[in-house]
């Protein structure tokens, strides 16, 4: 489902993972995303207001302070998604006594199949439907629904095709069903383009004499731009309650199901996918736009990211980080946030392009390690915690054997904790991508006394910066350069 | 009414926003800016015609208008002189307009046989009865093979089609095997001595790869009782589809190997846009459209007419 617009959009994407973000990129990145979404045939002012909102959260303060902006776009394009097309409500409404479901489209759209899917539906939470053939147009779609009902075990209410009224066999139908303990009338009436005004007249006609409890739009999910307007005629003659979108099961873009929700305000209700009965599924907008952000992964993990992570708490960490004050109190709730996540194999699968290094982690197993150094903190008493070098002979017998442990371990996490601050600081300005594999550096060293922890050069070689000094320099520089500039001009 | 009337009632929406906004947007005498541009692409990109071709409209445009005093007129023939190009781009197709057969490679030793292939709910069998009234009205003997068994009542509906032109058809219980289905109308065609065989196939999503071998088994199923066979393949694309349009037409064309299109719906406001998107990438030819639910609401498809029915000012 929506493959090809999750293609487009984690194409876009890909580059907001990389590199620095500046107000340039997220622009230009924001112009693939409004093209993935047009050739997606997503409605061509929804795009520009989606892209509108996008830009506007996006390339702002709020993003470009925090310290992963690419997740944070990843999380506001998703979230704009889930609200382009949500919220949705799937109960159809029906009374306790007779209740009529009308199902109106486009020829083609897949109404007929569609109403046998929602009779079976029905049937199954124990409802006794009635299937009513109103569409007398098409030849031999009495003979369809007839089928299709006698496949689900539903009845169904025909008339021969003889120039009669649809409106007129609608009324029989109901009829007939509150003779027969009936409880859901369902009238699968004929495909009508929204512009034929006397087919339109007709099925509001329908619509005044049964006064259904329900009025569904089936929608092709293929239908490219123009699906806003056959939605919008059909709303304003006769007041939808929902949308059902069919043929979700092949490689299209759907970017009719952004649209239509967008310009009706109608809630998709339920999606067709796949030729059998049985092959209709509620909706779900966030899994939809999760499907669009990327396989359900990426947008998962961007939300869990703002969820779990409480960004007052990193806040505050990341200054202790700053300035080197950084205990083993705080590492373990870092260790905490970082497990809420899921499982450390888990949460690479879900980066596209990482999935790789999740099989390759093998025999490692960073979470038993994370667990054992849990266990260690959590057997010192917080003084300890703030202050490691307080850690005697006496009070480290003491932590080894309350954490089953051995005292040497103690000692390795220690010294690891120490090298490891340092690293921390380092990371402080790294994205949560580059952290996870800091960590697992960590934990690799952790359990191996071999391995030492990868301390790469991240700054440049002139050592710890000195800003002033730098500043100074360049100044220096400048006047050196403007000096020169007036030499040459005499 | 003829068809060109029948196509601009379709159109006169998209007229509509193609004119109001062309006036809105360009006027005489002003100088033509990006704005001018941006806004216009978007009322391209409103006929589904996809990015691409939207692309290279307002590339022209900005070659020849940007920066330049605004001539309505001049920007009309630039529009329509690229969309023209666009839609003949590739194998230069002609037929007589004249005569509603030409576009049809028709065998001139013996049998025909056209297959018909497309999504669910296209519009297949009912392209194919007003097919089948075009050739029987040219005096063609027909021949329906039935070959959708899958969807419930596809059979019921495309015999009662038949009786009302008057033409045999093959038809199997459903369930049936589509290529039998379509083996059997090649041997009845050969027998009574027919001109066209003409045969049905379920809709089929173009992903779905059982579906997909099964079209190819019957297309290679008919090549073997009839020796160049199918002479036809005809891909029924809903007019109001987007740019899904293309895949199906890469992945039925692939399986196949289609001959041309045929775009039914096209009475409605969508003006089936993505026809240019195909024809972009892909040689295959709109060569019928439907207009309208009645058995002669089929027409030639003609390139120059299309565009000019899409950006006809009345």
């Amino acid at each position: 489902m929506f493959e090809s617009i999750t293609r487009g959009l984690t194409n876009a994407l890909s580059k907001l993972q990389t590199g620095k973000l500046t107000e340039g990129n997220i622009r230009d990145s924001l112009r693939e995303v409004r093209q993935a979404l047009l050739e997606a045939d997503v409605q061509f002012q929804v795009t520009n207001d989606f892209i509108k909102k996008i830009t506007a959260e996006a390339v702002g303060e709020k993003v470009l302070k925090s310290l992963k902006p690419s997740e944070q776009i990843v999380g506001i394009v998703f979230r704009e998604l889930v609200m382009l097309m949500g919220p949705v409500d799937h109960s159809l409404q029906l009374k306790k006594g007779l209740s009529v479901i009308m199902m109106c489209g486009l020829q083609g759209s897949g109404k007929t199949t569609t109403s046998g899917k929602l009779a079976k539906m029905l049937k199954e939470e124990g409802r006794k439907p009635l299937l009513v053939a109103a569409d007398l147009q098409r030849p031999a779609a009495v003979e369809q629904l007839k089928i299709i009902g006698s496949q689900i075990g539903v009845p169904v209410y025909t008339e021969p095709t003889d120039g009669r009224s649809p409106v007129k066999v609608c009324q029989n139908g109901f009829e007939f069903a509150k003779k027969n303990d009936i409880d859901v009338v369902i009238l699968d009436t004929a495909g009508r383009l929204h512009v034929d005004d006397e087919l339109m007249q007709e099925v509001i006609q329908i619509d005044r004499k049964l006064n259904p409890d329900q009025v569904l739009l089936v929608c092709d999910s293929m239908t490219g731009q123009d699906a806003v307007n056959s939605a919008k005629a059909f709303n304003e003659a006769l007041e939808l309650d929902g949308v059902i979108l069919t043929k979700l099961d092949g490689d299209t873009r759907g970017g009719a199901a952004l649209s239509v929700k967008a310009v009706t305000g109608v809630p998709i209700k339920y999606i067709g996918v796949g030729e059998t009965l049985d092959k209709l599924e509620k909706f779900h907008p966030e899994r939809m736009a999760s499907r669009i952000l990327g396989g359900g992964d990426l947008a998962t993990l961007a939300e869990r990211v703002q969820e779990q992570f409480d960004e007052e708490e990193m806040r505050l960490q990341q200054e202790k980080l700053a300035k080197g004050k950084f205990t083993l109190e705080d590492f373990q709730k870092q260790m905490k946030q970082i497990k809420r996540l899921g499982s450390m194999g888990d949460i690479l699968k879900m980066i596209p392009g990482l999935g790789g290094i999740a099989d390759q982690l093998g025999g490692m197993n960073p979470e038993k390690d994370l667990g054992r150094i849990d266990a260690m903190i959590s057997s010192m008493t917080l003084e300890e915690r703030r202050n490691p070098d307080m850690i005697d002979r006496s009070r480290r017998t003491r932590i080894a054997r309350g954490s089953g442990a051995e005292p040497a371990e103690i000692n390795k996490l220690l010294t690891d904790f120490k090298t490891m601050s340092g690293v921390m600081q380092k990371m402080a300005g790294l994205g949560v991508r580059d952290r996870m594999r800091a960590i697992q550096d960590i934990a690799g060293g952790a359990m191996d006394p071999n391995v030492q922890i990868a301390d790469k050069k991240m700054r440049s070689k002139r050592g710890p910066l000195d800003l002033k000094k730098i500043e100074e320099m360049k100044k220096q520089k400048r006047k050196d350069a403007k000096k020169q500039r007036k030499k040459n001009r005499k | 009414m003829g068809w060109f009337d029948k196509l601009k009632q379709g159109l006169v929406k998209t007229q509509k926003i193609l004119n109001t906004d062309v006036r809105d947007l360009f006027r005489n005498g002003e100088i033509m800016n990006e704005t001018h541009l941006e806004s216009f692409e978007g009322r391209l990109i409103q006929t589904d015609m996809g990015v691409k071709a939207v692309d290279a409209i307002i590339e022209e445009l900005r070659k020849k208008h940007l920066g330049r005093t605004v001539q309505l007129d001049a920007i009309w023939d630039t529009v329509k002189g690229k969309l023209k190009e666009l839609l003949k781009s590739g194998k230069a197709e002609k037929w007589d307009l004249e005569d509603p057969l030409s576009p049809l490679h028709l065998n001139p030793n013996g049998l025909t046989v056209i297959l018909v292939a497309g999504v669910n709910g296209a519009g297949k069998t009912t392209s194919i009865a007003k097919l089948a009234n075009l050739l029987t009205k040219s005096g063609k003997k027909v021949v329906l093979a039935a070959g959708d068994t899958f969807r419930a009542a596809a059979v019921e509906q495309l015999t009662l089609w038949s009786k009302r032109l008057g033409c045999e058809i093959v038809t199997k219980p459903p369930g049936t095997d589509p290529a039998s289905v379509a083996y059997a109308g090649c041997e009845l065609a050969l027998e009574i001595n027919a001109d066209v065989l003409i045969i049905d196939t379920a809709g089929r999503l173009q992903t779905q790869k059982n579906l997909m071998q099964e079209l190819e088994k019957i297309h290679r199923i008919i090549a073997k009782k009839v020796p160049d066979a199918p002479h036809e393949s005809l891909m029924v694309l809903d007019a109001t589809t987007g740019q899904n349009g293309l895949s199906q037409a890469q992945n039925f064309s692939e399986i196949v190997k289609c001959t041309g299109i045929v775009l039914a719906k096209l009475d409605g406001t969508a003006k089936g846009g993505v026809t240019v998107a195909i024809r972009q990438t892909m040689d295959i030819p709109v060569k019928y459209i439907g207009v309208g639910e009645q058995i002669d609401d089929l027409q030639l498809f003609d390139a120059d007419r299309f565009v000019d029915a899409l950006f006809a000012i009345n």
